[in-house]
């Protein structure tokens, strides 16, 4: 079900502007599909940002979060080349991880 | 047709079977989150709860945070909000919606290399403050601004 | 969106006096531009192309055979600066047609789909994550992206479906006596809070023919040009306009020639 993220990282400096995207529905749990029956609550509760495999953002989200989620960090120290991994996982158990690496400077 | 704003509205203080959605929702088996969800803070329904949650009950108001959001969001089930922190040693970085039901909406942890800015879009159910609840050196801090939303016309 | 900034801020700071605000002076001149600005930048459009060049590609319909021999006027599966010169006249089918409904012609020549399942799917509900159809339509357009729209009247049948369309433009029509050209026949025109572009202008038509299809916010999901004239007609109350119907291609036609020169750029963000 997971679609894939599109992650966009470029280089200002050596900072790395990281910009994600997200598909996911983010039910509140309080919507009516049109059989008139609650969609029930789902929705990504913790996204981790890693940069070369260490760690540099760790979220947790509610569901006021919008609907196919957005998320912007900056990462100091990057260099073009270094990988960027995202992982999200929803309250179902729903996992997806996507990665990308910092385009060199334009 | 905004959906989202019209459910939030109509959010009667159905706290005990949300609570029960909450519990139901996180299901224990074989998760490890990074960092623990936040249940208390994300179902306190006051903004003074949220706080107290946060650790953030006297946090003091700081002009080195700045939230970038519009004045007038057209819709608000998908309201851009960012934070940029200032203050050396940022840590944590919470988004907080004073009017929603449940104001708590995100809560950024900052390890390593990250600087002190996150961007992300949030639901409002209403006109509101948006408030940003900062932890750096141990020491927490908040800044706010008012997002007003509106209804649009035509398609 | 156009430059309505005179009339839209007037209102505003109205609006927002009677609130008892005082409106950031930053924001007061383009109230709405932060937002569109910050969401415009970051457009969930994006992930419905890559799920487009997937079913482009896939083998599908009963006949489980891809799209990647479809001629949208370049020759078999070329796609690069196709939709720039859409709507045209194609032999095959004797017809103009625009990209949706040429993608129909090839959805069930092609692959063997049934005309009226397409066409029944082909506006996803609202709350959905989309259809097939849209989801190709935003893929296809996308690979025009940075080039100019580029439509020719050099055979008949389209100079004539470019002539019908003008003339639907500013036929006034149905209960509430509404032709396009009154809402979008002037600057600086709204309904509401929403700004209606002005489509009688050479900057305001290319801007409308050069951001569709485009990510609809309140809906979560890529929105086509026929949906959009759906709509359009559904909000002056006129009858249904059918999907890929000859008054939609009429319509598309006149304003993509109207907006030769505007440079694509999908998908687009509204609101």
């Amino acid at each position: 079900m997971a679609e894939p993220m599109k992650i966009r990282a470029t280089l200002q400096g050596d900072v790395a502007d990281v910009r994600i995207l997200m598909m996911h529905p983010m039910e509140t749990g309080q919507r009516k599909d049109a059989k008139g029956e609650i969609v029930p609550l789902h929705f990504i509760q913790s996204v981790v940002v890693t940069h070369n495999g260490k760690t540099v953002l760790d979220t947790q989200w509610s569901q006021a979060v919008s609907r196919n989620p957005f998320l912007g960090l900056r990462i100091k120290g990057a260099k073009p080349g270094d990988k960027i991994g995202v992982t999200w996982t929803d309250n179902k158990g729903d996992k997806r991880t996507d990665e990308a690496t910092v385009a060199p400077p334009s | 047709m905004n959906i989202a704003r019209r459910t939030f509205l109509k959010l009667t203080g159905g706290a005990g079977a949300l609570a029960a959605a909450f519990a139901a929702g996180l299901v224990a088996g074989g998760q490890a989150w990074a960092a623990t969800w936040n249940k208390a803070g994300f179902e306190s329904k006051a903004l003074a709860d949220v706080m107290k949650s946060l650790g953030a009950a006297s946090a003091a108001e700081s002009k080195d945070i700045a939230i970038t959001a519009p004045d007038i969001a057209e819709n608000g089930a998908v309201v851009p909000v960012a934070v940029t922190s200032k203050l050396p040693n940022t840590q944590q970085i919470s988004i907080v919606v004073e009017k929603n039901p449940f104001p708590l909406a995100a809560t950024f942890d900052i390890a390593g290399g990250s600087e002190g800015y996150v961007s992300a879009r949030i639901k409002m159910g209403q006109t509101s403050d948006v408030w940003a609840v900062v932890k750096a050196d141990g020491k927490y801090y908040t800044a706010r601004k008012e997002v007003k939303i509106t209804v649009g016309g035509c398609g | 969106m156009p430059n309505t900034r005179g009339g839209l801020a007037a209102v505003l700071l109205a609006f927002l006096a009677a609130w008892g605000a005082v409106p950031v002076l930053a924001q007061s001149d383009d109230p709405l531009g932060v937002g569109r600005k910050m969401l415009a930048e970051d457009n969930p459009g994006e992930l419905w192309i890559e799920r487009g060049k997937a079913l482009f590609h896939q083998k599908r319909g009963p006949k489980g055979v891809s799209l990647e021999q479809c001629d949208f006027g370049q020759g078999p599966g070329k796609l690069e600066g196709a939709t720039v010169r859409l709507p045209r006249y194609f032999p095959d089918t004797n017809k103009v047609q625009d990209l949706e409904s040429r993608l129909l012609s090839c959805m069930v020549q092609l692959q063997g789909f049934n005309r009226d399942d397409i066409v029944k799917r082909a506006i996803s509900p609202a709350g959905s994550d989309g259809s097939d159809v849209e989801a190709l339509a935003l893929y296809i357009t996308s690979r025009s992206n940075g080039m100019k729209m580029d439509v020719s009247l050099s055979h008949q049948k389209e100079y004539d479906m470019y002539k019908a369309g003008e003339y639907l433009f500013y036929r006034r029509s149905g209960q509430t006596d509404f032709a396009c050209v009154q809402c979008h026949g002037e600057a600086n025109r709204r309904i509401r809070l929403q700004d209606l572009i002005h489509m009688t202008d050479k900057k305001g038509v290319q801007e409308v023919v050069s951001t569709w299809p485009a990510y609809r916010g309140a809906h979560f999901t890529v929105r086509t040009m026929q949906w959009r004239l759906y709509d359009c007609f559904w909000q002056m109350r006129l009858p249904e306009l059918k999907y890929a119907s000859d008054t939609s291609i009429a319509l598309i036609t006149y304003l993509h020639y109207q907006g030769n020169g505007a440079v694509i750029g999908v998908p687009g963000f509204k609101r």
